[in-house]
């Protein structure tokens, strides 16, 4: 055992031992309590960060009143305006305010239609979760499978043909993809809607519900209609494809390496010395420590799915949080554009954190 | 790894990276490579010549012959079609190409310049600045890139501009989301590499720690910026373009951009007109692959015994800690020192 582990430390990026063992080493090495602590406290500075150089950087440009009402009102109207809100004061001023009303929770109010950022966030959020919940199965079903397809036919034609793909599916920009798909199977096929997350007539159906959730398949499974599910279901099929091929190029090039390295470890040699079956090997022993390094990735990818969240939501007009901030940056709406960048902030950190935790509960090496 | 500096110094400029990594490469991998390569060539070359390549200028209109009108099927007057606005496609796609070449070049220009300088400081000094700075990277390195990008094209341009600001302000924008990715390279590289007897020595002798910093650090922690370099080329077309499909970007009377041309195909694809899509999109497509499988192979092939491993750090995580293994791609067995051997022949 003293040596695999080892052996296990210096692979930074490799699958660790079997699943069993962390559990086994977690009570002696003791410092996952501290690093938790640690870890969440690092939070707030990244928080901190964001947010002083957001708030900053979008004053650079002036005041968001002038921005997005400088052509329309004249000049002692627009100063009132200006004055109304604070916006001639002090910049420090301003800044201090401002984080003391991030911390009261208050993200300012859109000037456009004027509703606080907060609720539009409320509103929208539930669409995106969504579609970024929907994209991450599609990229676990196409990438991991496939990875381990290529893992096991290493430098075979079936193993350059996925390499290929997956290179394909990080070079193809969601909002082409997306286009491509519509194009295919909803304009030319005519197999599934063009745009939107449902129907009118299902969506009518939903909203009469008593606090309808804002996730649509969960409303429309409360509706207990089966043509109201199947019609969201229809709708997000290609949102889906589009924003989850993105990702599974990026699982399947991390399983395939992960699993051709557990394949070449010390206990699968120790297996196959036994006996054990190339294909039984890899099902049982390569594969499944060959998962773990994903969970790690996942963080990375809520950064990157989000960001395409924004552009699948503009090219299917999926109202959600990506589509409300292209329709407030086109209004040149400069608040609701900062809180809802601070928000997906706070969101982008919150959830590193919990997967880093988890990465430190499954993988004793993560941690400090 | 004192020889190694010096095997460094005589290498001279005539041992590019690229070329060294074509001759070790075989089979696939060497397919990879010279297909990345000859996609990157022909992006390049578009972009150079489109004034010679295109039919008509990325804003023109009209003709001799008349108006192009607006939306037409390709025909042999436009071998792509015309978009919505009236412009023609082909020409629009290859001007494109010069836009995005402008971008890249400025943007990856400025980061690994900004990156490049902010890690070696930080990691040569060390300190509580270093430390400020690990904590402000890691902050702008997990936000999500498209949002930081949207911030800073509002900042530099207020949204649309003119062909040089939108240039300058697309590039800017994806600048600042790189700096981290170059800064956590070299500043890794660095803390290891001052750490070693020459620049030790280098200190005993009494050089300056600027001298040590561009002489003996800088030399040894840049070998690994032309992996991350192709990767974040590849990336920079991706943000520029989605900057562009967000609606910010160059206007089109003053120079073609293909995520802005694929906004206005949104509407095109919804009453079956595929061509104002298809075209641009696949040009996107065509250059990131391009660079990513250049990226890509340089990746593999520059250290076998991580080679397994490298793969699977797709994310641009994966790259960035590449470096941080402590011996490169220089001295990095057969690789490496074949590399080393022929530079010497050569001479």
């Amino acid at each position: 055992m003293s040596t695999s582990t080892t052996e296990i430390a210096q692979t930074d990026a490799g699958p660790a031992g079997a699943p069993a063992a962390p559990r086994r080493r977690r009570g002696g090495g003791g410092g996952l309590g501290s690093y938790l602590v640690i870890r969440f406290l690092l939070i707030f500075p990244t928080i901190f960060i964001l947010v002083t150089s957001v708030f900053f950087l979008m004053r650079l440009t002036g005041d968001p009143i002038t921005a997005a009402l400088g052509g329309r009102l004249g000049p002692e109207q627009l100063a009132e305006r200006v004055h109304q809100a604070g916006y001639d004061r002090p910049i420090l001023t301003q800044y201090f305010d401002y984080l003391g009303s991030l911390i009261r929770g208050d993200f300012g109010t859109t000037i456009s239609d004027r509703r606080p950022v907060i609720d539009v966030f409320m509103t929208f959020g539930a669409a995106t979760l969504e579609l970024a919940v929907y994209a991450l199965i599609v990229a676990f079903l196409v990438g991991i499978p496939l990875g381990r397809l290529a893992a096991y036919h290493r430098d075979k034609w079936p193993d350059a043909v996925f390499r290929v793909f997956a290179i394909l599916c990080y070079a193809t920009p969601v909002f082409f993809s997306g286009l491509l798909l519509k194009l295919v199977f909803a304009v030319q096929l005519g197999w599934l809607p063009v745009q939107g997350r449902a129907s009118t007539g299902a969506e009518i159906q939903m909203e009469s519900l008593p606090n309808p959730t804002g996730i649509y398949l969960i409303d429309a499974i409360r509706t207990g209609d089966g043509a109201v599910v199947s019609d969201v279901l229809r709708h997000a099929v290609l949102p889906a494809i589009a924003l989850g091929l993105l990702t599974a190029g990026v699982f399947l090039r991390l399983v395939r390496t992960n699993v051709i390295g557990t394949l070449g470890m010390g206990y699968v040699e120790a297996a196959r010395s036994r006996g054990v079956s190339e294909r039984r090997l890899l099902r049982k022993h390569a594969y499944r420590p060959a998962l773990i390094p994903i969970i790690t990735v996942i963080g990375l990818q809520i950064a990157l799915l989000l960001g395409g969240a924004v552009l699948t939501e503009t090219t299917f007009e999926w109202r959600g949080l990506g589509f409300q901030l292209t329709h407030y940056l086109q209004a040149r709406d400069f608040v609701a554009v900062q809180g809802m960048v601070v928000l997906l902030a706070v969101i982008v950190a919150v959830t590193n954190f919990v997967v880093d935790v988890i990465a430190a509960l499954i993988d004793p090496r993560v941690r400090y | 790894m004192a020889t190694a500096t010096a095997v460094r110094h005589r290498r001279g400029r005539r041992d590019l990276p690229v070329v060294r990594q074509l001759r070790q490469s075989v089979g696939l991998q060497r397919g990879m490579l010279v297909a990345g390569l000859v996609l990157t060539g022909v992006f390049v070359l578009t972009a150079i010549f489109a004034p010679l390549l295109a039919p008509y200028s990325y804003n023109q209109l009209s003709d001799a012959a008349g108006s192009f009108g607006a939306q037409q099927p390709p025909s042999s007057q436009h071998l792509l079609g015309t978009t919505v606005g009236g412009y023609d496609v082909l020409s629009r796609v290859i001007w494109g190409a010069r836009t995005a070449l402008y971008v890249v070049v400025v943007a990856v220009v400025l980061s690994i310049f900004a990156g490049v300088l902010l890690g070696l400081v930080s990691g040569y000094f060390g300190g509580w600045l270093d430390r400020i700075m690990v904590v402000l990277a890691d902050a702008v390195y997990a936000f999500p890139s498209l949002l930081l990008a949207i911030v800073m094209a509002i900042v530099i341009s207020g949204g649309q501009s003119k062909m040089w600001g939108g240039i300058l302000a697309a590039a800017i924008s994806i600048t600042v989301i790189y700096i981290p990715q170059y800064f956590r390279v070299v500043r890794a590289e660095t803390v290891r590499i001052k750490s070693e007897a020459f620049v030790e020595s280098a200190k005993v002798i009494g050089a300056g720690h600027w001298r040590i910093m561009s002489r003996h650090v800088l030399r040894n922690a840049t070998r690994t910026l032309p992996l991350i370099l192709t990767l974040n080329a590849s990336e920079s077309i991706a943000t520029l373009a989605g900057l562009g499909f967000l609606g910010f970007g160059i206007e089109p009377t003053a120079a073609a951009e293909w995520g802005f041309d694929l906004n206005k195909a949104i509407a095109d694809v919804s009453s079956g007109i595929w061509w104002t899509a298809l075209f641009p999109g696949l040009a996107i497509v065509l250059v990131i692959l391009g660079l990513t499988l250049v990226g890509e192979s340089l990746n593999d092939l520059a250290d076998p015994r991580l080679r397994t491993r490298r793969r699977g750090g797709e994310a641009p995580a994966g790259v960035a800690e590449t470096a941080v293994v402590p011996g490169g791609t220089l001295d990095a067995g057969p690789g490496g020192l074949a590399g080393i051997e022929e530079s010497v022949d050569r001479r």
